[in-house]
């Protein structure tokens, strides 16, 4: 019986490899879209504000399928409910546009104790991206945090600092992610 | 393709071994060319947000949410199946309360999505979308019907191989996983791009459920196991949120 064996594979020696990521593909709306994960805060909180983006590709073309998450750990806001858990996503419509309703973050430990400018901690799936894209969303109007944040202080290439920071608009900010090309958003290995 | 390794990772944090995951730049699979970045990624000391993440629970699930083969008016069409097994860590310990979910073709090879226009047919009573939550053991299960493969756009006479979409919120984002899950012995793997990105023959296997008759419901549905295993354990070097917001 022997070459009909089909214990699962996790007890025949790859033992708790890990399993690898796979593109998200174009039909992730059948799962992965709901409108109310735009909502991180709910409307007419008093700090809330609309944190738009875009995404495009190499071509400067906008990415029409594409799916942006956002994580903040803690909101830190006595005007924020109780129940706001920081999550949102937001599927990229037919101009490549998304947008989440949020707060902005507090400032938080970094990993050698030192602080941490307000930021998401964003992912990016798309067709064509056979793993995700993680990278961090700052704000260009903290300008004194971000000048002592450990992460954008030890880039590699400084000057690319640029792409990480969310831009105020009449009604929150705006981000731009560039997946490829010249104005490219840096994007993080984790 | 990443900068050196930071200081400061914090103590069990690990990644997945080299072969794993793909090249994000894979040219056999044509859409990566103008998508994926053309700059090294920069190695991430994870901080506080990296290191947490959403912990969703039974909320975000409805009864019946596990069960996609049933619509409306029947039974969808196919052959059922149950697809059950566990999410692990990779130290093997089993992760709770971790949110599942999946879209797929139906058994012709279509998706319910109004930019699939693969002439197949539609059915009404699938609609290939489902989630679930692992119990306390990590263990999930999902009724659904097995996927048809289809044809696409990539190559000559391309076609992938029949799959499940998984997404998985593991206990922190960066255990985040977006994957594909596959049949054992589909013949398509050979010419699929998406499968075949993954350079370690070994984990590309890690993709590939295995026949279980002992999930195998008699007179009802065939059982495919398989198990996730998310990176990790996580040591997280932080106070707890609770404090972090009252100390600000």
């Amino acid at each position: 019986m022997a070459e009909f064996d089909t214990s699962p594979i996790m007890t025949s020696g790859a033992a708790f490899g890990v399993t690898p990521s796979q593109t998200v593909g174009p039909f992730l709306h059948l799962a992965l879209a709901d409108p109310a994960d735009a909502w991180v805060v709910p409307v007419g909180t008093v700090s809330g504000f609309w944190l738009r983006g875009t995404v495009t590709d190499g071509n400067a073309d906008p990415v029409t399928d594409a799916l942006v998450e956002t994580w903040q750990a803690s909101a830190n806001d006595a005007e924020v409910s109780a129940s706001v858990v920081g999550f949102g996503r937001c599927p990229t419509d037919a101009a490549g546009c998304w947008a989440i309703h949020t707060v902005k973050p507090p400032p938080t430990s970094a990993a050698d104790g030192r602080r941490a400018a307000p930021h998401l901690a964003v992912s990016i799936f798309a067709r064509g991206l056979l793993d995700r894209l993680v990278t961090r969303i700052y704000f260009a109007d903290e300008e004194e945090a971000n000048a002592v944040d450990p992460v954008l202080g030890e880039l590699p290439d400084p000057t690319r600092g640029q792409t990480l920071l969310a831009t105020p608009t009449k009604d929150g900010y705006h981000f731009s992610l560039r997946l490829q090309g010249e104005a490219e958003t840096v994007f993080f290995a984790l | 393709m990443s900068t050196p390794e930071p200081r400061g990772l914090p103590a069990g944090y690990a990644r997945p071994a080299p072969g794993t995951d793909a090249p994000l730049i894979s040219p056999a699979y044509r859409s990566t060319a103008a998508r994926a970045p053309s700059r090294p990624l920069v190695a991430l000391t994870p901080g506080l947000n990296e290191l947490t993440g959403p912990l969703f629970g039974m909320d975000r699930v409805r009864p019946g949410d596990a069960d996609l083969s049933r619509g409306p008016s029947g039974d969808a069409l196919g052959q059922r199946i149950v697809v059950a097994g566990r999410v692990l860590d990779a130290d093997g310990r089993p992760i709770p309360d971790a949110l599942i979910e999946i879209w797929q073709a139906n058994a012709s090879g279509r998706y319910h999505h109004e930019r699939d226009n693969w002439p197949a047919p539609l059915d009404p009573n699938f609609s290939g979308g489902g989630r679930t939550v692992t119990d306390e053991e990590g263990h999930y299960r999902f009724l659904t019907i097995k996927p048809g493969a289809y044809p696409w756009a990539n190559h000559v006479n391309a076609w992938r191989p029949a799959h499940i979409h998984v997404s998985l919120f593991g206990r922190s984002f960066s255990q985040r996983l977006v994957t594909q899950m596959y049949f054992p012995d589909d013949p398509l793997f050979f010419q699929d791009p998406i499968l075949g990105a993954i350079p370690d023959p070994a984990a590309r296997r890690r993709l590939v459920s295995a026949y279980d008759h002992a999930l195998t419901e008699a007179q009802w549905a065939l059982g495919f196991r398989w198990d996730i295993v998310l990176r990790g354990p996580l040591a997280v070097p932080f106070e707890p949120l609770s404090e972090q917001d009252h100390h600000g």
